[in-house]
């Protein structure tokens, strides 16, 4: 069981980096629109887990986005950003019931699980293009890149978990 | 010492997080600055054989396009050395030779980020090295920032950090070429006095100041200008020739005086 959870994460990682840095990066939506798709690990991710070991590996994947994509490491800032906030999101999204040895991320309702994505996405986007851009003089810029990609994000995101349930894991 | 690793145990992972966030804000930072990104970059090994993989599948998409391209420039080509009025066009030795040109294709293009790069499908073992000029057939196209043995990262004009040496066509008029982030296809152009007379459509082409391209290669045309805020210098909108957008074969020129100028420059400034 544990080396099939293992094997699955592996997969996941490799093939949500291909996707992203060979499709997703050359998307160019409107000219700036690169949804980020690999947050998805971190969605997926199983929940009992060792949280610093989740750190470590977003660490590792973010770092992989940015070897390819050229940003410096600002996907890895980002992503460890959000690995590292996300029993608190978790805490504050599902309420007690993910406190319960039992719980599994198939268990919650359709809208619990959306919106653990949507916040997911959006704190990750934010961080993402603060540090891309680097100055507050742009905050409209930086607003407008946050809410227009979140929203393309979401939209590929929602239809990739819809696709490969995580149900019954 | 006891309380200290009951406090490293008990904020684990906290302080996990804040040691990975200062090593990717490091990162950022030391990147920022031109020649220290050794470390982050798309011309390393792995990356560079992924890229080229998934362009040997995507690049006959765009074949039919390319050739007529290539078709184009061939037939300017032809058009110039028949029209040479030079009998020895084509010089033999290869000492008086000032420039060398290679030939790459780009396997991955960004435009939409703020610092853009270009990664090229030759490096060391083609003779590519860090500041060479990169060109296509309609004009420039950027300068190498790091080089791996098969692979080199080229340093896009779409980028914050780059500034090229260009001037007005015809004339000894220089300024530098920048990038505002705003739109793919438009540059600026700046430090050009108020007192030069500009029009709508003037060509800009590279300056001779420049070590890294040769004068005269094609960038865009002057789109619109105005004067900057201390209303002593133009601030001029180049539109590109180039579609950045759109690449596929580029030419890599080697300025082999480019050691002499340099410590040429250095020696005076001593």
């Amino acid at each position: 069981m544990i080396s099939n959870n293992f094997v699955l994460n592996v997969i996941r990682f490799i093939s949500l980096v291909l996707v992203q840095v060979l499709i997703f990066n050359k998307l160019n939506f409107f000219g700036y629109i690169n949804p980020m798709v690999y947050i998805l690990f971190l969605y997926w991710y199983p929940i009992k887990q060792n949280k610093e070991l989740f750190i470590v590996l977003c660490f590792v994947l973010g770092l992989f986005i940015d070897f390819f994509s050229d940003t410096m490491a600002i996907n890895t800032a980002a992503t460890v950003t959000i690995a590292f906030l996300r029993p608190s999101i978790m805490r504050f999204v599902f309420g007690v019931n993910y406190e319960f040895q039992s719980f599994k991320l198939g268990n919650a309702t359709r809208l619990q699980q959306f919106t653990f994505l949507i916040v997911l996405i959006v704190i990750h986007h934010l961080m993402y293009f603060i540090l891309e851009i680097f100055s507050f003089g742009n905050i409209f810029l930086i607003l407008k890149k946050v809410f227009s990609i979140s929203l393309a994000t979401l939209v590929l995101c929602t239809l990739f978990s819809s696709l490969f349930s995580v149900a019954k894991e | 010492m006891q309380q200290i690793i009951n406090f490293i145990i008990r904020y684990r992972s906290f302080l996990l997080y804040v040691f990975f966030m200062l090593i990717s804000i490091a990162f950022t930072i030391q990147t920022h600055s031109f020649h220290q990104s050794n470390f982050f970059n798309s011309s390393s090994w792995i990356t560079g054989t992924i890229y080229s993989a998934s362009n040997s599948v995507t690049s006959y998409f765009d074949l039919e396009d390319e050739n007529r391209l290539l078709l184009e420039e061939n037939k300017q080509l032809r058009y110039l050395l028949f029209n040479s009025q030079e009998k020895n066009a084509v010089q033999l030795d290869s000492i008086k030779q000032s420039y060398t040109i290679t030939s790459g294709q780009i396997i991955k293009n960004s435009y939409a980020l703020h610092r853009n790069y270009l990664t090229i499908n030759k490096g060391e073992n083609d003779s590519v090295f860090p500041d060479m000029g990169v060109i296509s057939s309609k004009g420039i196209i950027g300068i190498v920032e790091n080089t791996s043995n098969n692979f080199a990262r080229v340093q896009s004009i779409l980028n914050a950090n780059s500034s090229i040496n260009a001037k007005l066509k015809n004339t000894n008029i220089i300024g530098s070429l920048k990038w505002n982030e705003e739109s793919y296809n438009v540059v600026q152009l700046i430090d050009i006095q108020r007192h030069v007379q500009l029009n709508v459509g003037d060509t800009i082409v590279t300056g001779s100041q420049s070590s890294i391209f040769p004068e005269n290669i094609p960038i865009g045309t002057i789109n619109k200008f105005s004067l900057d805020t201390a209303k002593s210098f133009w601030r001029i909108d180049v539109a590109l020739f180039n579609d950045m957008t759109n690449l596929k074969n580029v030419y890599i020129i080697d300025n082999k005086n480019k050691a002499e100028i340099l410590k040429l420059e250095e020696d005076s400034n001593d």
